[in-house]
């Protein structure tokens, strides 16, 4: 080991160990408790009415048949939730934009929920949904987000005559003037097409109303922020009368489980008709009907530069298809602003994010919260720059990056970097990928014919979660809180339980927790609990969202951490006649500096705690327990009148290498290697950490080569099912190589930074960057995703001399 | 509805039920006989997540009828483990362990198909390579792992097939 390697060596005993994660016992098991594992007494089932049309009025509902047929209780229409709920809670707060569970008046998209069937079995409630007959009459429809933009588009919302939902232009520093001096510019569109995570678990929800206790239980499998507080205000009840219950599994998210719409339903049925409801979407419902589509963007760039490859200023206009209903998806073109010029020192930025509405299904908040596109967008500029100048893309990058020593370093959109290595992370991809050797091997292969492509793409990934883009898009929203909390206990037999409230979809949050509790109390990691609390009994949360977890849970959890140390010591203290600054932790013991006799074992302290309370200090309560709430770093500020803000804390950062080979005849974009460095600050659990990026990746890849939501003309989803919505295998995802650094966030308890959603925020970029390397002698660029086989066919077609490939 | 009277061998235990003639076997072995460690991704055939083990063969149970299980074998991911009769406590097999130690999983909600379709793999190939690995999982997505990890959890456990001193995790849970 070098020098330089032995500093590198963490003083920890559990943290970034490799040790196995605790939640994966019940899940080898099959014991895991999904929503739909969860029974009760006298449960019933809702299946639901979708509308065949993309835009319609319903003129009548007839429920009598459906509402015949034996075991059927109710049958729920728009009419019945509008009158007995609020609508549900959109972040832009727009008038004459409701959205509600069940549609009313008018249909806005295809699939859209027109009524719901309440039975005791879900057999007879599908049956019956068949049944329940709507008459519609059938309006024009918007599509396209350009057109839908157009002052004579046919209005989504008839009470808002404009489909433009939120316009706002940003200007950070002198743009005009940048790029009056600069040498050269380059202007290009590209497009993100309409895609989701999609998670192998659709959505579900069960909710019970019990009248006596005035509680209405939910339990989902849910991932998001102010849930409860979302439930209460559309059902138009108090706070402290919605219990979630968290200790539910839930079958992956990445962002997208946000049934608010189905957990009012539900949740309105259950109070109104005394009954448990149970929703499981089937898959095409959760497809098509259930809001939960991903960012569908138009980017429109430019980037002024000089001939020596300094990139000087971006100009950027995206425009996103919000879908029918906002909800809170426009927020995601407000988070990149917080990391809007990628990893390079960019003087100054014009931005202007569009949302737009059409008739398709909602979106949601997906993996990375909009950066993915924002990312795959940049870095699409980056290499068309060098392109334009005759640089690599490794030379380009080198020369922009924002380097160790400029950190914390201010972005011109008012964010501030908090640490960071840009260089030598890439370096070690490019050390990990034989890079010169790769470059010379693609030369001699291009000569035998082969269609070999290098992409190269080094991305930041904000972590943290510090949901600044809510007042930054809605002024008269000034939340700045976005907090997460910790309770931690000693019981009387010494043994610690913590407890936390949200739900986990797989990113592994008690092992987080126990690890590292294990290492501030210096005991062994699998003698704590992890507990799932509810929102009833449970401090502030605001979910695992925007890769914030080991940042703002850990630090509550080191927070409290430290706090029951500090009474344990305190306690010791006056047990043995020695102040406080005297002791210190020897493993779990309490030793005491200038008398090596004087000590108190952990198991002592605790007798104390709980058993003798004549020993304690006085005043100090029983036990030993403490609470923990944290504020994000850095939170707490809202953004300026010119839209200036601090949007996340933590920036991690990864560089990533595919190797693609394009086949000439099928146009199958294929995997030869697939290369990563990334640094995610200290890593907690090594495992998880390789987990969260391989996992990034894999959605990446679909999202660059296989998945879209497409529509047709009428509006009609046509990629519905698993057969033509493509997710990607085995064969699909490569083998990857990660090599990691660690560039510690001074911000943070250990110095972790977040890593949920880097291998998503950089894959695509890469990919379409190794796609397009690909393509250089065929003197042709693709600039959207997915990249399908038809159009590497279609360049290379063209290429040859044809037009083009009906 | 047409009911039809099904015997049907599931985790070595002998069952008789009575179905209607379009449960689906998930639905079956979920709600019947409360066996939810079988999990529903698509039902239509695609995700695998529904993965059983029908004679000893992988099927997906949300495209085969109960019905058409009727006088088969079938193992789901909770045969998998088993109780120690010595010790009283549940014993996992080498390929659960395997998952654990590798982390060959982040949600769970895929893995029971995972296990199940490695545990067919195994027992025709009890030392695949990484391509034949790939191949045989395939049929099973996971969405948040990118196979990585799953891959080399395979391989760990037809590494503790092989050599029964190889212990990575305790072997009383
Ligand atoms: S649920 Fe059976 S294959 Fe998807
Ligand atoms: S572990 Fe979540 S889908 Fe595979």
């Amino acid at each position: 080991m070098t020098k330089k390697e032995q500093q590198n060596v963490t003083p920890y005993k559990w943290v970034g160990k490799k040790n196995p994660p605790v939640e994966n016992h019940r899940f080898v098991l099959g014991s895991g408790t999904y929503v739909d594992d969860i029974k009760m007494d006298n449960m019933h089932h809702a299946a639901l009415v979708p509308s065949p049309y993309a835009h319609a009025a319903i003129k009548s509902i007839d429920t009598s048949e459906a509402l015949n047929v034996p075991g059927v209780i109710a049958v729920v229409t728009g009419e019945d939730i509008v009158q007995s709920t609020n609508p549900l809670k959109q972040y832009l707060e727009i008038p004459g934009v409701d959205w509600y569970p069940l549609a009313a008046g008018s249909v806005k998209y295809a699939g859209e929920w027109v009524a719901a069937v309440v039975a005791e079995d879900r057999f007879i409630a599908e049956d019956a949904a068949e049944l329940v007959k709507v008459e519609y009459e059938p309006l024009p429809n918007v599509l396209d987000p350009e057109k839908a933009m157009s002052d004579n588009a046919v209005p989504v919302h008839d009470k808002h005559p404009s489909n433009i939902m939120w316009q706002r232009k940003f200007t950070w520093g002198e743009v005009e003037s940048d790029f009056n001096d600069s040498d050269d510019e380059i202007e290009f569109r590209c497009r993100w097409n309409r895609n989701s995570t999609v998670p192998l678990e659709t959505f579900g929800v069960i909710t019970k109303w019990d009248e006596g206790r005035k509680i209405l239980d939910v339990w989902a499998s849910i991932q998001m922020p102010q849930y409860p507080e979302q439930i209460a205000e559309a059902l138009k009840i108090p706070l402290n009368c919605v219990r979630v219950h968290y200790d539910v599994d839930v079958g992956g998210s990445y962002g997208v489980k946000r049934g608010i719409k189905h957990t009012v339903l539900v949740g309105y049925i259950s109070k109104r008709y005394g009954v448990p409801v149970k929703l499981i979407e089937d898959r095409l419902e959760n497809m098509r009907g259930s809001d939960m589509h991903g960012p569908d963007r138009i980017f429109d760039v430019k980037a002024a530069f000089d001939k020596n490859g300094k990139i000087n200023s971006l100009k950027m206009r995206t425009i996103d298809d919000e879908g029918a209903y906002p909800g809170r998806s426009p927020l995601q073109m407000g988070k990149p602003i917080g990391a809007i010029v990628g990893a390079y020192k960019i003087k100054s930025v014009e931005y202007e994010g569009v949302a737009v509405t059409t008739n398709k299904t909602g979106q949601v908040a997906v993996r990375g919260f909009g950066q993915s596109p924002t990312n795959f967008a940049i870095e699409m500029a980056v290499d068309k720059v060098a392109k334009k100048l005759g640089l690599s893309p490794i030379e380009i990058r080198k020369q922009n990056f924002i380097q160790p020593q400029d950190f914390p370093y201010q972005i011109p959109s008012g964010t501030t970097y908090d640490s960071g290595d840009y260089p030598a992370v890439l370096n070690k991809a490019l050390k990990l990928a034989n890079y010169e050797k790769l470059l010379k091997w693609q030369e001699e292969e291009r000569k035998k014919g082969r269609m070999i492509g290098i992409g190269v793409a080094t991305c930041i990934e904000p972590g943290g979660g510090n949901a600044l883009f809510e007042p930054l898009l809605n002024p008269k929203n000034d939340k700045t809180t976005f907090p997460e909390s910790c309770q931690v206990k000693v019981d009387q037999k010494g043994k610690v339980t913590a407890s936390i409230a949200f739900s986990s979809a797989g990113q592994g949050h008690q092992t987080l927790v126990a690890t590292i509790l294990a290492e501030e109390l210096n005991i062994d990691r699998d003698d704590i609990r992890v507990v799932y609390s509810d929102s009833l009994s449970s401090l502030p949360s605001q979910s695992p969202v925007a890769s914030r977890m080991a940042i703002v849970l850990g630090g509550a959890t080191s927070g409290a951490a430290r706090r029951i140390k500090d009474k344990m010591i305190k306690i010791a203290a006056h047990n043995l006649n020695e102040p406080p600054e005297q002791l210190y932790w020897d493993g779990s013991t309490v030793k005491c500096n200038n008398n090596s006799h004087k000590e108190l074992t952990w198991d002592e302290i605790v007798k104390i705690a709980h058993i003798t309370y004549h020993k304690m200090p006085e005043g100090m309560d029983p036990g030993i327990q403490s609470q923990f709430v944290l504020e994000v770093p850095t939170g707490g500020t809202l953004p300026t009148p010119d839209g200036k803000v601090q949007m996340y804390p933590c920036y991690s950062f990864s560089a990533h290498i595919p190797v693609v080979e394009l086949n000439p005849d099928t146009g199958k974009v294929e995997f030869l290697n697939y290369y990563i460095a990334d640094d995610c600050g200290t890593v907690i659990n090594p495992d998880i950490v390789k987990g969260m990026v391989v996992g990034g990746v894999a959605h990446g890849i679909g999202a660059a080569l296989y998945e879209q939501f497409s529509y047709d003309n009428n509006g009609q989803m046509i990629a519905q099912t698993f057969m033509d919505y493509l997710l990607p295998s085995t064969m699909e995802v490569p083998h990857i190589d990660i090599v990691k650094h660690c560039t510690p966030s001074p911000l943070t308890s250990m110095g972790q930074k977040g890593v949920g959603e880097g291998g998503y925020m950089s894959a695509p970029a890469a990919i379409v960057n190794a796609v397009n390397d690909a393509l250089v002698p065929f003197d042709s660029e693709i600039s959207h995703v997915p990249i399908t086989p038809y159009d590497v066919i279609q360049k290379i077609f063209i290429n040859k001399g044809g037009t083009h490939i009906v | 509805m047409s009911n039809h009277k099904v015997q049907i061998e599931v985790n070595g235990k002998n069952i008789e039920a009575e179905v209607s003639g379009r449960t689906h076997l998930a639905d079956f072995l979920r709600n019947n006989l409360n066996l939810t460690g079988t999990h529903i991704g698509c039902e239509h055939g695609v995700c695998g997540c529904c993965t059983v083990l029908m004679d000893e063969e992988p099927i997906r149970s949300c495209i085969i009828l109960a019905v058409q299980a009727d006088g088969h074998k079938i193992k789901t991911v909770e045969g998998m483990s088993e109780i120690n009769q010595e010790t009283g406590k549940r014993e996992l097999s080498n390929i659960q362990k395997a998952f654990w130690e590798g982390h060959g999983l982040q949600c769970g909600f895929c893995t029971p198909g995972m296990l199940l379709t490695t545990e067919a793999l195994l027992a025709e190939n009890p030392d695949p390579t990484d391509q034949e690995i790939r191949e045989a999982l395939s049929g099973n997505i996971c969405r948040c792992t990118g196979y990585l990890q799953i891959v080399e959890a395979v391989k760990l456990a037809a590494k503790m097939n092989k050599n029964s001193t190889l212990v990575y995790l305790p072997e009383e849970v």
